[in-house]
Formats: C-alpha cells, sequence, structure tokens
C-alpha cells in the first residue's frame, strides 16, 4: 500500500531496501530525520557522530571493510566533511556509499545559500536529485547500484522542499546484500602521492564511465510535448514545471553530474526555446551553454531562494501577480525566540547588560542575536566563536579580551570548538569561553551527543565530560553555573573577564523543552500594588511575561514556567513567586 | 477522488501542533484515494516563529507548495497568522480562525501594537470566514493542546467530508493516551460548522 513520507523518510527506507547496514550523521536541518528514522530499523549500525567530518571518515571506513552505508548530513556540513570528501572521492568504495546533502534554497534554517551540486563537479563524484518521496526511495537504492559500478561515492543532493515534504511512496522488501569480502589494497586506499596519482586516473576513467551511462540511464527522462518551449530541470523545481508549464516540453534530470551532454544536444534540438530552471546556482545552465547551444536561464531566474510554480509562470511567460488583500502588511513579523524557561535567555540578557563584545556561535542560543535581547556580535558557522575571540584579542589586545566573550553551545563545542579552545591556550588567550551545556542538541530538535551520555537510540553511553575535557586542554579557571542564578552567573563573568589567563564558564541547566525537566513547583505573578511598568522584564524576550499597554503593568501569561529569571530582573520586586 | 486539486493551509505559531495537523488532513485525504502533499516546516520556525503546513490533494498533485491566490482554506491557529498568509486564499475561499492570541517579538518588546481586530478585518474582505474559540473548547475537552483538533472538526465538517473518515485517520495518528480527549475534542468542532 502506498502510504505518505517526508522525503527524508523515504532516502532512509531507500537505504535500508537497499542494504545499507551502516548509516551516520551529525543532525542539521533539513538532514535531520534521515539518519534517525534509519534507526529505527533493526539489525543496522546507526550514530550521531560528533561532526560531519567524522561522519564522512566512519562512513568511509564502513564502505571500505565492506558496508553498504548511508551518510547524511546538512549542505554546511559537507564543508566540515569535504577534506575527507576529496580524498575518498579518489580511493573509491568497497561497500557502495551515499552521502546525502541537504540543500536549504531560501535560507529555512542555515547561515547560508551554498549550492552543493558544486562539489559533485569539484570532488569528481555522480550527483543525483530525486523531486519527491518516491524518487527519493528509487534513487537512493539505484545510487547504492551506482557507488558500487563506478566505484564512487555518490552523492544524493536534497533541498528542504523534498526533505519536509511528504508524498506518496510504495516501499518494497529488504534486499539483504553481504559484506563485499575485505582485502588489504594499499594502492587504492592509501592517498600517498604515488597511489594517489594511479587514483586519479582511475577516478577520471570512471567519470568518463558515467558520462555514458548519463546518456542512457532512466534517471534522465524527456517528457516531449509542445515543441516551442523546452525546460531543463531536475529536483523538486520539476514539479513546479509541471505545474506552472503541463504542457511545455521537459528535460527531467535525475543525475545532475555528470551531464548527458548528447541527450541534451537531442532535446534542444527538439524544442524552439531552451530554459534551465534550477534553484540558486546555473550549475546546468553554464555547463550546456559552453557546449555551444542557445540557452537561457539566470537572466530571468533569481539565484536567490526557493522557486515555485507560480513564480516560473510570472517569470517565463509574464502571467500576472495574484492580487494581493493589503492586509499583510498590518501584521507584526513573528521571528523564532528562545522558549520559556530556556536557559540561554538569562545569559543574554547578562551579556547586553555588561556591555560584551560576544562572539557567537550556532544553535538555539543564536536567537540571543536578535531584539531584544540583542547580546550577541559575530556568528559564522558551527564552532567559530571561539577562534573568533581569540581573534579578536590578537588584534586589539588583552584589554579588548577582557570585555569579550565566546559563547558556545555543548553541541558545538563537541562538534568544533574544541580545537578552538586549544588554539586559544597554546597560544596564549586570554578569552572567557561560555560553555551553555543544555544537554541536548535543541535547535534540530533535540539529538543526543557525546556529553549527553545516551546514543541514537536513547542507549547509555559513556558520557563525554565536558569539564574535564576543559582541564584536559589546560584551562585552569573551570567552573560550573547555573544560567538561571544571574547574580552568580555575574559574578563568575566578572572575575574570568578580570583574569589574565584562559577561563571557561559552563552555564549547565537541561533545556526547558526535555521532558526531565520537573513540572514548577510555584507560581510566578506580578504584583500590581508595586509594578512600575519599567519594562525590564519586557527586555527579556520572553513569551511568559508581556505588558498591558492599558494599566502600564506588565503581566505573567499561561505559557510560563516559573523559571524566576523576570523575578530577578525586576528591580521593585514587583514579580513573586505563589503557590500553584 | 476528485481532479480539481484542494489546498489547505494551515498556519500558527512553532509549537501549536500545526505538523500534526496537516497529518491528520493528509490522512483523511490518502483514506480517500487522492494523490497528496504536504509540505511542512522544521527547524528554526518551530521555536515560537510564524509556520505553515500545506495540504494539497486530488488526482494528480505536482507542485507541494501552494501559489498565491490557490488556497481553497486557510486554517489558523492564532488571530493574526490568517491575515499574514490571506494573500494565499482564493478570493472565494474559506478561513477559519482560532482566537488564541501569542504575541510575536515585536509586540512583546514594545514596538509594535498586537493588531487586535485583525480578525474583524480579514472576515470583512472573506465572506466565508469563521471566528472560533477553539482554545477554549479544547480546554472543556480535558485538554488545551487538543485546539488544533478541534479546528480539524470545523474544516472537515465545512468541507462536507464524513466524521468516521477523520475518526479513523486521528486515530491512526494520535497517540493512545491522548486519544480519546482528541476524538471529543474534534465532535465538538465537527458539529460547530
Ligand atoms: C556544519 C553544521 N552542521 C550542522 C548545523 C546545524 N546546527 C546548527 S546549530 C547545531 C547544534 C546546536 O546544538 P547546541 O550547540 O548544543 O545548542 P542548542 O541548540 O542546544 O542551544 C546544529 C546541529 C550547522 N549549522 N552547521
Amino acid at each position: 500500500m502506498k502510504k505518505l513520507l517526508i522525503g527524508n523518510e523515504a532516502i532512509a527506507r531507500g537505504a535500508y531496501e537497499a542494504g545499507a547496514t551502516v548509516a551516520t550523521a551529525y543532525p542539521g536541518t533539513p538532514s535531520t530525520e534521515i539518519v534517525n528514522s534509519f534507526a529505527q530499523f533493526e539489525d543496522v549500525y546507526a550514530e550521531w557522530s560528533p561532526n560531519e567530518k567524522v561522519a564522512l571518515e566512519v562512513g568511509a571506513g564502513a564502505s571500505i571493510a565492506g558496508a553498504r552505508t548511508l551518510v547524511a548530513m546538512k549542505h554546511v556540513g559537507v564543508n566540515v566533511a569535504a577534506d575527507p570528501l576529496y580524498s575518498f572521492s579518489y580511493t573509491g568504495v568497497n561497500g557502495g556509499l551515499v552521502i546525502v546533502s541537504a540543500d536549504d534554497p531560501g535560507l529555512h534554517s542555515s547561515q547560508n545559500e551554498q549550492d552543493n551540486r558544486g562539489y559533485g563537479r569539484f570532488a569528481k563524484m555522480p550527483v543525483i536529485e530525486p523531486s519527491d518521496s518516491q524518487e527519493a526511495l528509487d534513487y537512493t537504492k539505484l545510487a547504492f547500484d551506482i557507488s558500487e559500478q563506478f566505484d564512487t561515492m555518490v552523492m544524493l543532493r536534497i533541498t528542504m522542499r523534498l526533505a519536509h515534504s511528504q508524498t506518496m511512496v510504495e516501499t518494497g522488501e529488504r534486499q539483504e546484500v553481504p559484506l563485499k569480502p575485505y582485502k588489504k589494497n594499499p594502492q587504492k586506499y592509501v592517498m600517498l602521492p604515488g597511489f594517489a596519482k594511479g587514483r586519479h586516473v582511475e577516478v577520471e576513467k570512471s567519470m568518463l564511465e558515467l558520462q555514458e551511462y548519463a546518456e542512457s540511464t532512466a534517471l534522465n527522462r524527456m517528457e516531449m510535448d509542445d515543441t516551442s518551449l523546452g525546460i531543463i530541470t531536475s529536483g523538486v523545481p520539476y514539479q513546479y514545471v509541471k505545474e506552472a508549464f503541463p504542457h511545455a516540453s521537459i528535460l527531467k534530470l535525475g543525475l545532475v553530474n555528470p551531464l548527458p551532454k548528447e541527450l541534451i544536444k537531442t532535446f534542444a534540438a527538439q524544442v524552439d526555446k531552451l530554459v534551465v530552471v534550477e534553484e540558486l546556482e546555473p550549475v546546468i545552465e553554464e555547463q550546456v551553454r559552453s557546449w555551444g547551444i542557445e540557452v537561457s536561464g539566470k537572466e530571468q531566474l533569481t539565484l536567490l531562494g526557493e522557486y515555485s510554480a507560480e513564480y516560473l509562470a510570472q517569470k517565463l511567460t509574464g502571467s500576472p501577480a495574484p492580487q494581493s488583500f493589503g492586509i499583510e502588511q498590518e501584521v507584526p513579523a513573528r521571528p523564532p525566540l528562545l522558549c520559556a524557561g530556556c536557559p540561554h535567555r538569562g545569559v543574554f540578557h547578562l551579556l547586553r547588560k555588561m556591555r560584551l563584545v560576544v562572539a557567537g556561535d550556532i544553535g538555539c542560543y543564536t536567537l540571543g542575536a536578535i531584539s531584544p535581547l540583542e547580546g550577541m556580535d559575530t556568528c559564522i558557522c558551527m564552532g567559530a566563536s571561539i577562534g573568533t575571540a581569540l581573534g579578536m584579542e590578537k588584534a586589539r589586545g588583552t584589554e579588548f579580551a577582557a570585555k569579550t566573550v565566546a559563547v558556545i553551545g555543548d553541541s558545538t563545542f563537541v562538534h568544533s570548538g574544541i580545537t578552538g579552545l586549544i588554539d586559544v591556550v597554546y597560544n596564549g588567550g586570554t578569552s572567557t569561553i561560555m560553555i551553555l551545556d543544555n544537554d541536548t542538541t535543541a535547535m534540530t530538535g533535540h539529538q543526543d551527543h557525546p556529553a549527553t551520555g545516551l546514543t541514537i537510540r536513547k542507549q547509555p553511553a559513556p558520557k563525554l565530560d565536558i569539564e574535564a575535557l576543559v582541564k584536559a586542554i589546560g584551562v585552569k579557571n573551570v567552573r560550573i553555573v547555573d544560567p538561571l542564578k544571574l547574580d552568580e552567573l555575574e559574578a563568575a563573568l566578572k572575575e574570568e573577564l578580570a583574569r589574565r589567563e584562559p577561563s571557561v564558564i559552563i552555564c549547565k541547566r537541561p533545556c526547558a523543552l526535555l521532558p526531565e525537566v520537573p513540572k514548577p513547583t510555584y507560581r510566578i505573578y506580578v504584583d500590581d500594588e508595586i509594578c512600575t511598568g519599567c519594562k525590564v522584564c519586557i527586555r527579556l524576550g520572553c513569551t511568559g511575561v508581556s505588558f498591558r499597554d492599558e494599566e502600564k503593568k506588565a503581566q505573567i501569561n499561561p505559557g510560563c514556567v516559573a523559571c524566576g529569571l523576570c523575578e530577578q530582573v525586576c528591580k521593585f520586586d514587583a514579580i513573586k513567586q505563589a503557590e500553584v | 477522488m476528485q481532479d480539481k486539486i484542494t489546498n489547505i493551509l494551515i498556519v500558527g505559531v512553532g509549537g501549536q501542533g500545526t505538523l500534526l495537523t496537516s497529518r491528520i488532513i493528509a490522512q483523511v485525504a490518502v483514506q480517500m484515494g487522492n494523490d497528496v502533499k504536504v509540505s511542512e516546516i522544521h527547524g528554526m520556525a518551530q521555536r515560537g516563529g510564524s509556520v505553515v503546513s500545506q495540504v494539497r490533494y486530488g488526482a494528480k498533485v505536482f507542485s507541494p507548495i501552494i501559489s498565491k491566490g490557490e488556497a481553497d482554506i486557510i486554517l489558523a491557529f492564532e488571530k493574526i497568522e490568517a491575515a499574514r498568509w490571506l494573500d494565499y486564499l482564493r478570493p472565494d475561499g474559506m478561513v477559519i480562525i482560532n482566537t488564541e492570541r501569542v504575541n510575536p517579538l515585536p509586540v512583546m518588546s514594545g514596538k509594535m501594537k498586537y493588531p487586535d481586530d485583525i480578525h474583524e478585518k480579514v472576515a470583512a474582505l472573506i465572506p466565508k470566514t469563521t471566528i472560533v474559540d477553539a482554545t477554549d473548547i479544547a480546554v472543556r475537552c480535558g485538554n488545551i493542546r487538543a485546539a488544533n483538533v478541534v479546528l480539524v472538526g470545523m474544516l472537515s465538517s465545512a468541507m462536507g467530508i464524513p466524521a468516521e473518515e477523520v475518526e479513523k485517520a486521528i486515530t491512526a495518528i494520535v497517540p493512545a493516551k491522548a486519544l480519546e480527549v482528541n476524538l471529543k475534542a474534534f465532535r465538538e468542532g465537527y458539529q460547530l460548522m
């Protein structure tokens, strides 16, 4: 029977049906559900790796050892994994390896809009792009065959709209694939210059074979109809094209690297006008043009964000924009925000109050950058905070460091903060680093990580001791503070900032959304007699407290979880506790 | 199964249960033999941001997202969210608005006023607008979190979908321990329209 699956679940199912026995990932929207759902199958191994580089290395090992292996990450995760990626593309595989890159046109949950089809061209690997969940399942299965047939890892490139759309899927049976025999083969797997030279020859050979394969594979197909308009497209944009131009002729590409040059020439010759519809970069368009084929694309279609059927119809055939009711402008924006009771909130309140320079990082706590908290100066990529703070110090001196902190989450610290901290110690920095340890990877939906002491299947695992790790790195000043105790936190910060040595403050309190967090034993209320309407509590940006314009008083809302933060910031003791 | 594609937009605030709702509606559409696509928002916006789930069904659906001016129904879990997404509605479409108010950041921080009467403005523009306190009904049914199912009840009765079909889908999707309250809330909503 057919059922609805989001693209990510379909990929996991496809890998399972293809006989994959190992899957690795570091979470990241929009990729997280892939390995999370793979972990629900029995008799397979799945892990949250500490970061994407490790995920791909574990995947490479599993493949070399003979297993069919799935590795998944968000687009920027591939940057972290790029080093093994560029060399594993030389060694090739033993058991098939499929690496999923989940791109995010439209930046629904990301820091950039990079187009990872580019990795296919640079790292010399085939890139496959499905356009709905059924194709996600089918193409994943096929990708394992292609990987083994051409001795190369295969990238399955998806976008958020495929990852998180449910479409109908017919599932199949699992194929039991025995492990490929393991044979020592240093010429293939040891990338010394001498051996790598030989592998480069093999890589170029298999790219040529793949080019031939591209001409005939069912992954690429022509759908001929009215030949006045011919559209080359792939991925979810194919669905938009079908919707906007039901009678156009289409060349739908499932294999987007390498491209089927002859097929494209044949298609181009049959249509009057040729357009490439691809989100983000003109990856297909530029190659097609380089073959002397007249084609258009990005001169009409944007390099930014997601497309839609409506957008394509407007841009390509000039259909009018639908009428607007004009009421939308009256609606205040609703950006995401820290939850009521979030242990991160007080930290940013304090950092702004103390007027510190804050080198930030990525996680829920990045929301501390926006109004009204506005407690962050920089955020570049995961793990960047610590290096950034050190760089600021080296540029502007220790005086500047005395008013600078790096702020990083627990999952992010394990992912890529550790090496930055080593640099601080090694190169004589005096940075103060706050590790916001909420015992989970909250941003992406509460995944476990090495410091939570649980595996992807919630099995107990040795718990990484962050405090001991930081001390082992050579930080002498390490302390643990409850971030909901503002006075203690402020005192700790002042002391550590004054020190001409590196220090780490571990702000330890579980994410308010975790099920183990106890229900509040008291409730919070505003004493209207005392409240002066000064709005200090409002500046916490908490859904639990709001302002009554008419009375000019604060009020506690039903969403309040009695974390006590507003009570602490109130200078008039107008916010009080009462029995539940 | 029907030829014309039905487009339903479910809008609200991250954490209000729009995902579960779209899954119930989609499941009903599957049971009735349709091709179905649902587009969801996971990730950052789920932290209290404005979120939208889109359900499309019919004989054959291509795009997983609804174009402006195409939605048959907007189901709004929060008062101002219907207005935010109103341009997606067909001029003769239907809007169901829950009167729950969740202050967005610019309101909380005092930079903007909450447009408290905006649902009335929507009603003035869209003849087929229904305003309901689904949260209150859910509380009376025993769980404030069942407000979304009250809205599902209203939506399905307005669309003429048999209650049994929806109850089947709710039973398949809602966790067993919450089922009874949810069915009760659904029936309350169903008989409102
Ligand atoms: C290279 C890379 N991988 C994954 C992500 C997605 N991502 C952003 S922040 C984050 C981790 C957040 O966890 P933590 O640091 O513990 O902070 P929290 O959200 O719990 O506050 C992840 C997985 C990313 N942006 N970049």
